[in-house]
């Protein structure tokens, strides 16, 4: 039987400071334009931890708002932000401090330092956390003097982490000559971890799952973990997996560029309808390197910078219990390496073909989530509304297919699409981010099936000149779980659905 | 169409537009040399 979507948790992390520090425009800029106008101006242009919690598009992620909700707030989003939680229904918001707090807690090596005041004041903040338990808390490593941490980052290669622009720790390097654990590496890595970590322990709260009870975690985010022997050896997924308390897991690793949370659910899908495993976790850190990928322009615009927060995600995928929208695994969508790479063409491979094997129609997918990013951030940036060009390619396919009018088209991207709320971190957007709401959506019956789509850019490593995407459709429980027992409530739903077809074929008669 | 030929062209694609190879084939057509094609993601 098809596997189900147990549960989803969904976390970012404000991180200002690390915008500077590790985003990769800013990194460039600090080589080719070390003195401009834009590493000066950009400080100015961060945004405190409320604005972040504030704005509308954040708390549609984690769960504050629905997409509905925040189509009707007018854009720019960042100029209509309410007063918010920080914690919403799949996750929360958290703040720097608490980030580097937990490196320190996800470091097996004594990599991360933090001068002892900081950790101090941070470790008081987590105490009221609810996730941050006394076995976690324990991980948290005594704070040391500021000269320290000023020697490290001087004289040892270290990278600084700082707050408010003051040096408050830094992370070491692993190697003293091995680039692939140098401190830049170990630090994006650690972050990585952490946002995941978080994610995970959310999805445990979430789901009421017994940790003990999950099998494997596939770990899909972006960072490649190994040494100068195996760059990419791995294995993010078990070493979160071990500080967020999943000790009867395995684990690896999936790569593949954006599109590697749709590979990594699709594999998870397939190895618990398998029999192999009962229940999996997919889970998904944050990225360093994308923060602030915009901000030239934001700054250059007067906005904020919008691309401050770091995301992260889980998903529980468990054997079919008979409630849970099932993972339609035999009907998922692949671009080839023959599909070809225009628009068309990719959409073809991802969403008419896997419908066709199917027998349905575009117009029978009652929500599409392709990339979900927020066009607040891209469209100052000149990169348009990402999700609703996706929505227009997809409808004007079902427009050529007869399926529906051209004038239809509008209400098509409305009604079968929604606005984009995902943070532009990469493999974050990239279908990902309507699978908590998704769920809920079919859960309640408002809608019957959705599918998921992720796009790789695999010319980006400069091995292929390929593109990369995969899709999966996610259906309403057909009512029978892998049990094989059915509740009362689905027995009543079936009488009802029976008599219903029957009256019908009475008055057809 | 003319713009294009006998031009020596750069060509940067968007992956979430027109990628690379596609405008190639444009400029190979109207007569230009394509002297660096690549596909960017801009998001």
């Amino acid at each position: 039987m098809n596997s189900v979507i147990k549960s989803v948790a969904y976390t970012l992390t404000h991180a200002p400071d690390l915008v500077i520090q590790a985003g990769t425009t800013q990194s460039t800029e600090r080589i080719v334009n070390p003195d401009g106008e834009y590493l000066k101006a950009l400080p100015g242009a961060l945004r405190s931890f409320e604005d972040a919690v504030n704005y509308p598009p954040n708390q549609a992620y984690i769960g504050g708002m629905t997409p509905q909700q925040l189509a009707e707030i007018p854009m720019p989003w960042y100029e209509n932000g309410a007063e918010s939680d920080r914690f919403g229904k799949f996750g929360e918001i958290m703040p720097q401090e608490e980030l580097y707090l937990l490196m320190q807690i996800c470091d097996c090596f004594d990599l991360v330092l933090l001068e002892a005041e900081y950790s101090e004041k941070a470790a008081k903040l987590t105490e009221s956390h609810p996730l941050f338990s006394a076995e976690i808390a324990a991980r948290i490593k005594p704070g040391v003097e500021l000269e320290v941490i000023k020697n490290e980052v001087e004289s040892n290669g270290a990278e600084g982490l700082y707050h408010g622009g003051k040096l408050v720790g830094c992370v070491k390097k692993a190697h003293s000559i091995d680039v692939n654990l140098n401190a830049h590496v170990i630090l994006e890595n650690l972050v990585s971890k952490a946002t995941s970590v978080i994610s995970m322990l959310h999805l445990v709260k979430n789901s009421g799952i017994d940790p003990a009870v999950v099998d494997c975690v596939i770990d899909c985010s972006e960072e490649a973990v190994g040494d100068m022997n195996q760059r990419g050896g791995g294995n993010l997924a078990k070493a979160s997996a071990e500080i967020a308390g999943l000790t009867g897991v395995t684990g690896y690793d999936l790569r593949a560029f954006c599109a590697a949370p749709v590979h990594a659910i699709i594999t998870a899908a397939a190895l618990v309808k398998s029999g192999t495993f009962k229940n999996v976790v997919v889970t998904g850190g944050g990225s360093t390197a994308k923060l602030g990928m915009n901000a030239k322009d934001h700054v250059k615009k007067g906005l904020p910078v919008l691309e401050d927060v770091l995301g992260g995600f889980a998903v529980l995928i468990s054997e079919n219990d008979g409630i849970n929208p099932e993972i339609l695994s035999e009907y998922v969508g692949w671009h080839t390496v023959g599909s070809g790479s225009s628009p068309q063409a990719v959409i073809t491979a991802l969403v008419t073909d896997p419908l066709d094997k199917m027998g349905l129609k575009i117009t029978d997918i009652d929500k599409f989530s392709p990339e979900m990013h927020n066009p607040d951030v891209t469209k100052p940036a000149g990169a348009g509304d990402v999700p609703e060009s996706n929505f227009k390619m997809i409808g004007a396919l079902a427009v050529k297919r007869g399926e529906m009018e051209r004038a239809q088209l509008p209400e098509f991207v409305k009604k079968h699409g929604m606005v984009g709320f995902a943070p532009t971190q990469g493999h974050i957007p990239s279908g990902i981010p309507y699978l908590g709401f998704g769920r809920e959506d079919m859960l309640s019956g408002s809608i019957t099936r959705a599918m998921f789509v992720g796009k790789g850019s695999l010319f980006l490593g400069r091995m292929t000149n390929l593109f990369d995407g995969a899709s999966f459709v996610v259906e309403k429980n057909s009512g029978v779980g892998d049990t094989g027992s059915i509740s009362e409530e689905q027995v009543r739903s079936l009488i009802a659905e029976t008599l219903r077809d029957f009256a019908k074929s009475l008055g057809g008669e | 169409m003319a713009i294009l030929a006998n031009k020596k062209v750069i060509a940067i694609g968007d992956r979430d537009g027109v990628p690379g190879p596609a405008i190639e084939e444009v400029v190979k057509t109207a007569g230009g040399e394509v002297v660096f094609s690549s596909t960017e993601c801009f998001v």
